[in-house]
């Protein structure tokens, strides 16, 4: 039997390195060759790493979001005959490639669920507290007794806020041990009060690693949130007219045509009202100071995904037709879903189009997609009574619910902006000339 | 005018609660400045605790060897007739002071806390003036701790001054007085008078209640009783001090009887006990609520002023330094804001009479008051090898807990060396020992502390050398 050690390997595009974020095998199990050890994932693609060889696993050498170097061990086999400690995988090119839809097994793989341990002060408890112990251990104290507890017990109370006399305690003449202060905690002091009959009070506290996408999501929204003071602008748009138009396109289309939804349109709406307002669709590098402002309208529409939310990217709209936005705007939902998309079509988005509108809602506050500038939420198409200056009439009534950053962009000039789109979406003849 | 200081912390009084509040809150990075009137040290360590035991140590080396002198030791040592240059003996007391002063102010600057020189005296809860030697200084602080300390008690027909004296002139005495009359049978006066009747003094202790050491119980004193005997000093319970005699060599006392007497002393040492400093620094200004004679203060040591603090013998009783240090280490924790209250079990007191005298936590009879059933162990140094081998069998370790769980509620001791034990039975209670815990803890042979296991195991029943 030897060892085989398998490294980190180069998973391409310039990445120096990866954030681990699945294990699929654990200490102890028997891979095949071919067999899926785990993944990491870069900037925006997740890619799987396969075990080159048979055998058992002895060694992981990182744990659910630990960012490793290109390189470094990854996992130690034990293999038959003589191992081979120093081989990586980049030895056998073309094992690799962006991981496959691939089932997620039922627990989130990167929430790695496990009972909070209480922030152990020193000194460490001697052993782990059992949290289900009883409430009442130990012989009870008399009234007026003082409870008995060591110095460094007491100190760690008081630091804690709890009044030793409510901890009942487990030592010998009723003394309290760090162990029944542990329980005392993890019991929480709510423990005391009545229970409603068949409702049990739950102290049960998950600790769920924030690693991964979910991480990177965390970093890019408390980034967007720091940096950008938004402004949002929400406006009603009569889309009766658009959505008799889009029926009447579905209904005639050729069958290699896509559906189409409402984001076509919104996408070729934005190309439209951009043209009159490129500050919209631009970069702002704050630290350098400067607004790039393009020719491209790269419009990012967010997708949700199992493990969180991602931007998919149709490049070029303003070079596409409706047609081909509702193509791609297709292709990449499946992809994203699929966890199939690739970095480019993950990124180098100028606009981002969010949308809730399956689900309901009103108004959204939408988080601008950071460095861009604007970012555009589209909410529920509703029948809702409008005046038409004799009678109410019901009409398909949609909210735009758009962000701004009101560093570079003024109150003013968005609400021009939204004004612009929700001409072009009122009357969606507009958009095609 | 100097320019006004301005600190987070001020504290007054560098005595052991004052400046281990100060060492405590430079540790922790808190501004603090402290007022200090003499030098640093307090009476603990300028005019109590330290001199004191230096006086007694001298004693006891003088007296034994004054022992083998007279050919009466059973070890076989002989050797002619001692001296004593008291004048020497103060000197070399003052030295040890002395660098005790200086470690003290070394571990102040150490903890970068500066020292203003002088008398304080508030002008208002956040202002104190103190009159340094070079004009008033001002200090503003957000948070004051009061140490003040305490002084010797002095009794209105018996002032002080001439041959009268309190502890503080006692023991800087220059020459040994031939006879001297202790009035206050407490430790303080036991202690010093146990010392002088070592040296050669002829002492008499006058105590108004029926026994001295009035703390303590009668079990415990009896074998200070005994050495009280054996050294001469003759003990008079139930009699009232009056005065002095016209020509100032004699106490002028009424006896247990009524009857008046004339006791010759060439020294009266008036120890009948210490009162709080509670004037002169401008306690008037801010008006602080107190407990009888002692500022108030809660189990923060917080007084009725917000942002005031008082710790030590100002705040009460037990006046000992070590309960001040421990308040002054917890008070300037609070005042860096962790959460910190007064949770002791007990506080030893100890009495450096000869033998010494130990108590922590209860006694029996307040053990009783505590807990409806008690078991007690005592058990005698006439039982222990190391207490034979130092001449030291007189005394015992006697251990009182609760019959139903066993918890060891106070533990006594009385006997030579014994004080040292103070920290084990200050142990066992902070840490909620039972009998059993004690019992179960090998004690190294051979020493005194195993009269302290063999105490719980005769509690258990089963004492081993008894």
């Amino acid at each position: 039997m030897g060892e085989h050690t398998i490294k980190l390997p180069d998973v391409g595009e310039g990445v120096a390195e990866a954030e681990l974020v699945e294990w699929h095998v654990k200490i102890g199990d028997i891979v095949r060759e071919d067999s899926i050890l785990g993944a990491v994932m870069t900037d925006k693609a997740t890619v799987e790493i396969p075990s080159p060889v048979q055998g058992e696993v002895i060694w992981l050498g990182a744990e659910i979001g630990d960012t490793l170097a290109v390189g470094s061990p990854l996992i130690r086999l034990k293999v038959e005959g003589e191992g081979t400690p120093t081989q990586a995988i980049e030895d056998q090119p073309g094992e690799l490639e962006p991981a496959e839809p691939k089932p997620l097994p039922e627990t989130t793989k990167v929430a790695e669920a496990k009972p909070k341990a209480e922030a152990k002060p020193e000194p460490a408890p001697l052993k782990a507290a059992p949290v289900a112990r009883a409430t009442t251990i130990g012989a009870p104290r008399a009234e007026g007794d003082r409870p008995l507890a060591s110095p460094a017990v007491r100190l760690r109370a008081q630091e804690a806020g709890i009044d030793l006399r409510q901890v009942a305690g487990s030592g010998p003449a009723g003394r309290i041990g760090h162990e029944d202060l542990d329980a005392f905690i993890a019991r929480g002091t709510h423990a005391a009060g009545a229970v409603a009959a068949g409702l049990q009070p739950s102290n049960e506290i998950t600790d769920i690693k924030v690693v991964g996408l979910r991480r990177k999501i965390a970093e890019k929204m408390a980034k967007a949130k720091q940096r950008i003071p938004h402004i949002t602008y929400v406006e009603e748009v009569d889309v009766t007219a658009l959505e008799e138009l889009r029926a009447q396109l579905n209904k005639g289309k050729r069958a290699d045509q896509p559906k189409l939804t409402i984001l076509p349109f919104l996408m070729r709406a934005l190309v439209k009202a951009i043209a009159d307002h490129p500050q919209m669709n631009a970069i702002f590098e704050d630290d350098a100071g400067v607004i790039h402002q393009y020719g491209a309208v790269n419009i990012g529409m967010a997708a949700q995904t199992r493990n969180g939310v991602v931007v998919a990217t149709v490049h070029h709209a303003e070079a596409r037709d409706i047609w081909d936005c509702g193509a791609e705007v297709n292709r990449l939902a499946d992809a994203a879903k699929a966890g199939t998309a690739t970095r480019e079509e993950l990124s180098g988005s100028t606009i981002t189009i969010t949308s809730l509108g399956a689900i309901g809602g009103v108004v959204t506050t939408p988080v601008i997609n950071y460095p861009e500038v604007a970012i555009i939420g589209v909410n529920k198409i509703m029948m809702r009574p409008v005046w038409d200056g004799a009678s109410f009439v019901p009409r398909k009534m949609m909210n735009l619910s758009s962000g701004f950053d009101h560093r570079v962009i003024d109150g003013w000039d968005a609400a021009v902006f939204i004004q612009r789109v929700k001409a072009l979406l009122e009357t969606p003849a507009m958009i095609f000339v | 005018m100097k320019k006004d200081m301005i600190c987070k912390l001020l504290i007054i009084g560098t005595g052991p609660g004052g400046y281990i509040a100060a060492i405590r809150a430079g540790q922790l990075g808190i501004d603090t400045v402290i007022v200090e009137a003499k030098k640093a040290g307090g009476t603990c360590l300028n005019v109590g605790c330290i001199p004191s035991k230096a006086l007694i140590h001298a004693a006891e080396e003088y007296e034994k060897v004054l022992h083998y002198a007279e050919g009466k030791s059973p070890l076989g040592i002989g050797l002619a007739a001692p001296t004593l240059d008291l004048g020497r003996t103060i000197a070399w007391k003052d030295d040890i002071v002395r660098r005790l002063n200086n470690g003290v102010a070394g571990l102040l600057k150490k903890a970068k806390v500066p020292v203003v020189h002088g008398w304080a005296r508030f002008k208002d809860g956040k202002t104190v003036e103190v009159e340094t030697e070079t004009g008033p200084q001002i200090v503003r602080a957000e948070t004051v701790i009061i140490a003040t300390g305490s002084a010797p008690i002095e009794l209105p027909f018996l002032p002080f001054g001439g041959n009268v004296i309190s502890s503080t002139e006692a023991l800087a005495l220059k020459t040994l007085p031939a006879t001297m009359a202790v009035v206050g049978g407490g430790y303080i006066g036991l202690e010093l008078g146990i010392a002088f009747a070592k040296l050669g003094t002829k002492v008499t202790v006058v105590e108004a209640e029926s026994r001295v050491l009035p703390l303590y119980d009668a079990e415990l004193t009896r074998p200070v009783m005994k050495r009280l005997a054996d050294l001469g000093v003759a003990v008079l319970t139930g009699a009232k001090a009056k005065g002095v005699s016209a020509k100032g060599d004699a106490l002028l006392i009424s006896t247990a009887d009524g009857a008046d007497e004339k006791i010759a002393a060439e020294k009266i040492l008036v120890t009948v006990g210490r009162k709080p400093v509670t004037e002169g620094w401008g306690l008037e200004e801010i008006d602080l609520d107190m407990a009888g004679r002692f500022i108030k203060i809660d189990d923060q040591c917080r007084t009725s002023m917000r942002g005031i603090y008082a710790i030590g013998d100002v705040t009460g009783e037990p006046m000992l330094a070590h309960r001040a240090m421990a308040q002054g280490e917890m008070v300037a924790e609070i005042v860096a804001g962790h959460k910190r209250s007064w949770d002791k079990r007990c506080i030893p007191a100890i009495c450096f009479t000869d033998p010494e005298i130990v108590s922590a936590g209860l006694s029996p009879d307040e053990a009783r008051k505590v807990s409806p059933e008690i078991k007690i162990g005592q058990f005698p140094f006439s039982a222990n090898g190391r207490a034979m081998t130092k001449l030291a069998e007189d005394g015992w370790v006697r251990v009182v807990a609760r019959a139903d769980n066993h918890l060891v509620l106070g533990i006594q001791a009385v006997g030579v060396g014994v004080s040292e034990l103070s920290t084990s039975f200050g142990l066992a209670i902070e840490m909620g020992a039972r009998l059993e815990d004690i019992a179960g803890t090998i004690h190294a042979h051979p020493t005194q502390g195993e009269g302290f296991q063999e105490a719980a195991l005769k509690a258990l029943g089963h004492a081993l050398h008894i």
